[in-house]
């Protein structure tokens, strides 16, 4: 009888314990503040809180001679939000590099049905009427600001390893692409001349593949192109080669047709208006969104998977670091059981000594979150990395650490602590004393 | 072995400790099953023994530029190819973007250069002669329930039909068996004939994605590929041709480097289980002091202590290890389905069993050693004295 209570104790401390994980994860910042800010009072004004102060001083102050026992929960733990930290920055670099490609200020149209532009075939009289179409911004002297683009996939070597051809998207853009991405700022050399075979590069594509140097010639669909500037614009147009609309067509043989039609918006309202416009139109069958909604869409499936991986790679290690901390505070406590058992006896009571343990827990899980999220930070945030992209084509795309990644990390350290501390800490306070005196 | 009793008994001398500790062993393992299929998935699509025979010809500028079809019977003329197929990528989805469906379209002796794709000659002949038939994998199958007889629409993303309507109907002829050593993929492809594409869609006419070269002779492979390509150098339509192991590994390639994660990943899991078992088993030891030292004044020489302690660290990750990898055989398969084919994760492999049965000896052993050293200079008088 007297084990089966003792079993459904611990059965709902394990029901408790997962409600309030499920509850920590949702927490927000401002929330976890406040608990601290709880804690520390109830540490500081009450009687049991500052006997657990002392208990949990004692705590520390031994910790230097457990280093070993104890690096394995600070180790363990750094390691845990470290991979997190750096799988979710992945996917959150790829999907914020694609996401401020685009805006609610210009608006893309692509044929009906197709999911990229690669896919897409507009042919010249849907142009013309595309760039006609109310809503369309125009420069001072009346043009509507709308660039015809074709986007075709050019092999070239890589970098570093030459042997091996990636795919590099070649994108064909009209005079207004200048004025319509704002964004992209000649760094080297100057722009294309519209007619010649002359090529501006990305600097994201400039570092991935080999020979993109201004002044190089590089052959593309048989002909000679020469590279004559790099551009940056800090988002997914980095990863491409520009050129002339006209010349790349005719090199691919695509006729007067374009992929796709890029127009600036008189105003992010006018989006309604213009896409209503189209979509009625009985000359068009076309998809219109805004360039925002429309790259924001690439990155998703990706962004996800990444996310899905990350999140299960990290539950997993968590599993593993939780037993090691669990592992590690059992044995803390047994080799402190006298000193507890003796505080007991002197009328300490079961809180104070459960506190301290978990408090010495989860400050050794808050040092290894510390450390993880820091070394993950040095070393991957802003890293540049490259994957096939829905164009068919690679992507260069830099790792994110963001403050609120970090934060993830740290919640996350904290929950294995809590946990690896929890069961740990009910032991100390349930051993029986006179037991414990004697045995020990 | 002899032994075996004694390390056993001295590994579960305390229960909750070991089994803690072969939780961590477990979970270490199980990402590493995981971690490590997803690697070879991404390698064996090019190491299979089965289409090393087999080359690969596509345009030389880039993967979307189509080649022209008199170039297939001017390959077949080059000396050393037995066998020229071809095939057109379709792009096709099923009802949803998300459901994407491997679908090529395919000259009618492209199953006799794959001949790892097993299809009943009833099935093959249906074929033959059905002009809008497709032949699918048992893959593919399964996952849309798809039988011989049922007719499916499958969207393409890149080619509308003459009319302009981009959803194409085909009739389901055969399901193909897929024989050993086959690529990775290869059991989820949905096979049209080439000539049914051709004609009724809107865009290309006699056009060809990629040809597929079979060899006479596996070994004249590069210089086969050499007069290939010379068919077409300084025309508009250069090829590059590579064998099907470099071609898909360039797919591969380009994804990212997989293969680097993956081990960034292990490396840190493995070095945090160093440190853990590590720390298990020098308290495992410590607390053992006076039972070594008395198996060593009952006669027990130093080097078998030493070499108890570290059976025992190797046997401690062993047992982790293989429920850990068994653990993540088991639930590969899960994980694949419950992502809905976002997330497609391979069986275990046996590469995968053997690395990892390599490596918890190799991690039993560094953990062990230093404990074990220890273990092997005790001072019996000192040890029993409790110095």
């Amino acid at each position: 009888m007297r084990k089966f209570t003792a079993f459904l104790g611990r059965l709902g401390l394990v029901l408790l314990l997962a409600v309030a994980l499920a509850a920590w994860t949702k927490l927000p910042a401002a929330a976890v503040a406040g608990l601290a800010v709880l804690l520390a009072l109830w540490l500081v004004l009450s009687r049991r809180g500052r006997q657990t102060l002392s208990v949990t001083r004692v705590g520390i102050s031994t910790l230097g001679q457990r280093i070993g026992a104890s690096s394995v929960i600070v180790i363990g733990i750094a390691g845990v939000v470290g991979v997190l930290v750096a799988l979710l920055a992945m996917g959150e670099g790829f999907a914020a590099t694609l996401q401020q490609t685009g805006s609610d200020g210009t608006a893309i149209v692509l044929r009906g049905g197709s999911a990229a532009e690669l896919n897409s075939v507009l042919d010249r009289d849907s142009q013309v009427v595309i760039a006609q179409a109310p809503g369309v911004a125009r420069t001072a002297d009346g043009q509507p600001i709308a660039s015809a683009e074709i986007s075709v996939v050019a092999n070239l070597p890589k970098k570093g390893d030459p042997s091996v051809d990636a795919n590099v998207q070649l994108r064909g853009v009209g005079e207004a692409a200048w004025a319509l991405r704002p964004n992209v700022k000649i760094i080297a050399g100057r722009r294309f001349t519209p007619g010649l075979r002359e090529l501006v590069v990305g600097q994201g594509a400039r570092q991935q593949f080999a020979g993109l140097e201004v002044g190089r010639q590089i052959r593309l669909a048989g002909q000679p192109w020469t590279v004559v500037g790099a551009f940056a614009s800090g988002d997914s147009h980095d990863s491409e080669l520009w050129g002339d609309m006209q010349t790349v067509a005719a090199a691919y043989r695509r006729g007067s047709s374009a992929q796709s039609v890029t127009v600036r918006l008189t105003s992010p309202a006018a989006f309604a208006t213009f896409k209503a416009a189209l979509l009625a139109d009985p000359r068009l069958k076309v998809d219109v969104s805004t360039t925002r909604e429309y790259f924001s869409k690439q990155s998703e499936g990706l962004a996800k998977v990444i996310r899905i991986v990350g999140l299960t790679v990290g539950i997993i290690m968590a599993i593993g670091a939780v037993f090691g901390a669990l592992n590690t505070m059992f044995a803390a406590v047994a080799a402190r059981a006298r000193e507890i058992a003796t505080l007991r006896a002197i009328g300490f009571r079961g809180v104070p000594v459960v506190v301290s343990v978990l408090l010495e827990t989860m400050l050794l899980a808050l040092l290894g979150g510390v450390l993880g999220g820091l070394v993950t930070w040095l070393v991957f945030n802003g890293y540049t990395a490259s994957t096939l992209g829905s164009n068919f084509s690679q992507v260069v795309f830099q790792f994110r650490v963001s403050p609120q990644l970090l934060w993830t990390g740290l919640k996350w350290a904290m929950a294995i602590g809590f946990v690896g501390g929890l069961f740990p800490a009910v032991r100390a306070a349930r051993l029986p004393v006179s037991t414990a005196l004697r045995e020990f | 072995m002899k032994y075996l009793h004694l390390i056993w008994a001295a590994l579960f001398r305390r229960k909750s400790r070991t089994a803690l500790t072969l939780v961590s062993i477990v979970a270490a393992f199980l990402l590493f099953g995981m971690l490590d299929a997803v690697r070879t998935a991404f390698d064996t699509g090019s190491r299979s023994a089965v289409g090393v025979d087999r080359l690969i010809t596509s345009s030389r500028y880039s993967i979307i530029q189509p080649l022209p079809q008199a170039l297939g019977r001017r390959i077949a003329g080059v000396p050393g190819v037995r066998d020229v197929a071809y095939a057109n990528w379709f792009g096709g989805i099923y009802q949803d973007p998300k459901n994407f469906v491997f679908s090529y379209a395919v000259s009618p002796n492209y199953l006799d250069v794959y001949p790892e794709i097993q299809l009943s000659p009833a099935q093959r002949e249906a074929f033959r002669t059905t002009r809008t038939g497709a032949v699918i994998g048992p893959v593919l199958a399964k996952k849309y329930g798809w039988k011989v007889g049922d007719k499916v629409p499958l969207q393409s993303t890149i080619f509308p039909q003459k009319n302009g309507d981009k959803t194409w109907t085909f009739d389901i002829v055969g399901i193909y068996r897929v024989g050993e050593g086959a690529a990775n993929g290869l059991d989820q492809l949905f096979l049209m004939n080439w000539k049914y594409f051709d004609e009724a869609n809107l865009y290309s006419r006699h056009e060809i994605g990629w040809y597929v070269d079979r060899l006479a002779d596996p070994a004249m492979a590069d210089a086969v590929a050499r007069r290939i390509d010379a068919l077409s150098a300084n025309s508009d339509h250069e090829t590059r041709t590579q064998t099907e192991q470099a071609f898909s590994a360039s797919f591969a390639k380009q994804l990212g480097d997989i293969g680097l994660i993956v081990s960034a990943i292990m490396g840190a899991v493995f070095f945090t289980l160093l440190l853990l078992t590590g720390n298990t088993m020098a308290q495992a030891v410590r607390e053992r002091t006076s039972e070594l030292a008395v198996l060593k004044t009952i006669g027990f020489s130093s080097r078998s202590v030493l070499a108890m302690v570290l059976a025992e660290s190797v046997l401690m990750l062993l047992i982790g290890g293989v429920l850990g990898l068994g653990l993540a055989a088991v639930l590969a398969p899960g994980v694949s389905k419950g992502s809905g084919g976002m997330v497609n994760l391979p069986p275990v492999g046996a590469g995968s069993w053997l690395l990892g049965v390599a490596l918890m000896v190799a991690i039993g052993l560094v953990v062990g050693a230093l404990p074990a050293w220890r273990a092997m200079r005790l001072n019996i008088v000192d040890a029993l004295a409790g110095r």
